[in-house]
């Protein structure tokens, strides 16, 4: 292939350092603001790109307690909870649902892969969760998604993508199905597992609407639907910030939206080169 | 939202009802129910129970999974019936009293409910135009940079948005082209006047295109690389020594090879034409009033949750999921003519 003219890579360059900044930029001034301090930010109107003096003020406030320090709990437990059960159910069907001959397997398919075509109304499955008595209940931010069928259709393809010779010998060599299971296609699975509980954890965390439809107690709230009421809400944090002398509400506010972003930004690099391997082998083998 | 789970799904749709075709067509026995391999398992009886009692793990630790779409999918599609009650939650579905299709009715002659529709066709447009090709573009850009670490990097930073909420994307929006924002800023720096952007009615559509193509676009290159790294170098190379420049090899070479799963990506998209997102509408229809920011899926909430009239929500949101099954079944049907040289026979 013959090199590309200085022209086309300096194009190139610039395209790419543009892309990366549109990315970067928001994120990078929303940590730069949460980190200034107040004096800073209301002399520069509201925002800062480069902090001249750094102060911690507005994240030690709002982790004191209160309801964001709350809701960061609440976000973590069903977080972990969540993905643990999740990626357990997913594993259990998506593996059944590999086999093949495994009796009733097809019919069981079927009944999975047509909710793909027809997911569950707004009202309906809010009636469902009402019915369970999941009202108030952090069950309601796990159960209602426990199984996501994208997820068990790629993980299903990947079981299936494990040579059945592997499996045969295993069985011959005396294996039963949990041995089987433990002990070859899970430590081969690692990649999608990874992957896969990268998505649940993410989608956990991530919920805010249903917080707002099941709970009538605020302060069970996980950390997207208090972010939803304070920063985009509009609503104002004066009630939780207590001393507005040390803190500006900008830094309050943008050091609620990193707090959100921050456990995503530092999973993410560790999961990240296993997304090739884990979901595109799953997903075209499927 | 992800197209690769989509072209995994999607080819599982056309397996299942392809293998329920041929087997209502055959008039044979389902496909699960093999004919007994070992000699001596005449009676089905018998051979059933073995064979259930042969995969009994199996079938056990599919269990947790199987109640969960039972209960809460298979539920609340029952649920629906309340689409033909005058639904009172105190009466409950059993007790509520059935008025048919009064509710569907109401919706063909509510002013409100084809504001939604048109909204939602508008921004389903929108997206089509240009959120479609987005990703293709930078997978192209991505694809053609040579050194493996700065690729990797600008991997890494595209594909992270799409991990985010969409409560932060639409809180970072607004810190950058909000009224008081660092666009705005800028310009008032520079001696301009400021631009009205979010809480604009007029920008509402640009802006909701720009959120998503900053959230998916990095995302959604991911299946057109893939794509892309099965073109033949040899190709690229005969190209070159018949003297094609970039922009005729991207033309005559690259575009050809991809040709088949943009096409089928194309499909699979517009099957999906009306799922156009709930969050990120549900979070800025205020800034901008129903008049703009009312689409089918907010309507739904509003209607059920705000104004308690679920019966009717219920009836819209059965009308918008029925008119997605249609699209989505002919979406695949076209997809798996095309499918024959789609990705996932790779």
């Amino acid at each position: 292939m013959g090199r590309p003219t200085p022209a086309v890579r300096a194009a190139k360059a610039v395209a790419l350092t543009v892309v990366v900044l549109l990315v970067v930029f928001p994120l990078w001034t929303v940590l730069a603001t949460s980190l200034a301090s107040p004096q800073n930010v209301i002399s520069n109107g509201g925002w800062v790109i480069w902090p001249e003096d750094f102060s911690f003020g507005a994240y030690t406030e709002i982790l004191q307690g209160g309801i964001i320090t709350r809701a960061l709990l609440v976000s973590a437990g069903v977080t972990v909870i969540g993905t643990a059960l999740s990626l357990t159910c997913t594993i259990g069907l998506a593996y059944t649902l590999s086999r093949p001959k495994v009796y009733g397997g097809k019919p069981l398919l079927l009944l999975v892969l047509f909710t793909f075509l027809f997911p569950p109304g707004m009202v309906p499955l809010f009636l469902v969760v009402q019915s369970a008595g999941l009202f108030d209940q952090y069950a309601a931010l796990i159960l209602p998604f426990l199984v996501n069928v994208f997820n068990l259709v790629v993980m299903r393809g990947f079981f299936q993508s494990i040579p059945s010779e592997l499996i045969d010998a295993a069985r011959i060599d005396g294996a039963g199905e949990p041995a089987i299971l433990r002990k070859i296609v899970l430590p081969l699975s690692k990649a999608v597992i990874a992957v896969i509980g990268l998505f649940y954890a993410v989608a956990y965390w991530n919920r805010f609407f249903e917080a707002i439809i099941y709970f009538n107690d605020q302060t069970k709230w996980p950390i997207g639907t208090v972010l939803r009421q304070y920063v985009t809400g509009g609503a104002s944090l004066a009630e939780t910030s207590g001393e507005m002398a040390t803190t500006s509400p900008q830094s309050v506010q943008m050091a609620v939206v990193m707090l959100a972003t921050l456990p995503i930004v530092c999973v993410y690099p560790f999961v990240q080169r296993y997304f090739v391997k884990g979901v595109v082998t799953g997903a075209l083998k499927a | 939202m992800n197209i690769l789970f989509r072209l995994g799904t999607a080819r599982e749709a056309f397996d299942v009802s392809m293998t329920r075709v041929r087997g209502g067509a055959g008039g044979t026995s389902p496909p699960a129910e093999k004919p007994p391999t070992q000699p001596g398992d005449e009676r089905p009886r018998t051979w059933r129970l073995r064979r259930i009692r042969a995969d009994g793990v199996l079938l056990i630790i599919a269990v947790p999974g199987l109640v969960y779409f039972l209960f809460f999918h298979y539920g609340a599609l029952f649920g629906n019936v309340l689409a033909f009650q005058d639904f009172v939650p105190f009466l409950g579905i059993s007790g509520s009293e059935w008025v048919g299709l009064a509710h569907f009715e109401r919706m063909f002659g509510d002013p409100e409910f084809w504001n939604a529709v048109k909204n939602t066709l508008l921004i389903a447009a929108l997206q089509l135009v240009f959120f479609f090709p987005a990703p293709l573009a930078l997978a192209l850009l991505l694809n053609s940079i040579v050194g493996d670490t700065v690729r990797r990097f600008v991997q890494s930073v595209v594909y992270l948005p799409h991990f985010l909420s969409w409560v932060i994307v639409v809180a970072l929006f607004q810190q950058m082209l909000g009224g008081a924002g660092v666009v705005n800023g800028w310009l008032s720096d520079l001696g301009m006047g400021g631009i009205s952007i979010i809480g604009n009615p007029d920008a509402y559509g640009p802006l909701v295109i720009a959120q998503l193509i900053w959230k998916e676009c990095g995302w959604a290159t991911i299946i057109f690389l893939a794509a892309l790294s099965q073109v033949d170098e040899q190709q690229y190379e005969a190209a070159a020594l018949d003297g094609a420049g970039w922009g005729r090899r991207l033309w005559h070479v690259t575009l050809p090879a991809i040709r088949p799963v943009i096409a089928l990506l194309l499909v699979l998209r517009l099957g999906e034409f009306l799922s156009i997102g709930f969050e990120q509408f549900f979070l800025q229809r205020q800034s901008v009033g129903p008049e703009t920011g009312e689409v089918l899926e907010t309507f739904v909430y509003f209607t059920g949750f705000a104004s308690g009239d679920f019966g009717y929500a219920a009836a819209v949101g059965l009308f918008k999921g029925v008119i997605g099954v249609l699209l989505i079944y002919t979406a695949n049907k076209v997809a798996h003519r095309l499918g024959e040289q789609g990705v996932y026979q790779k």
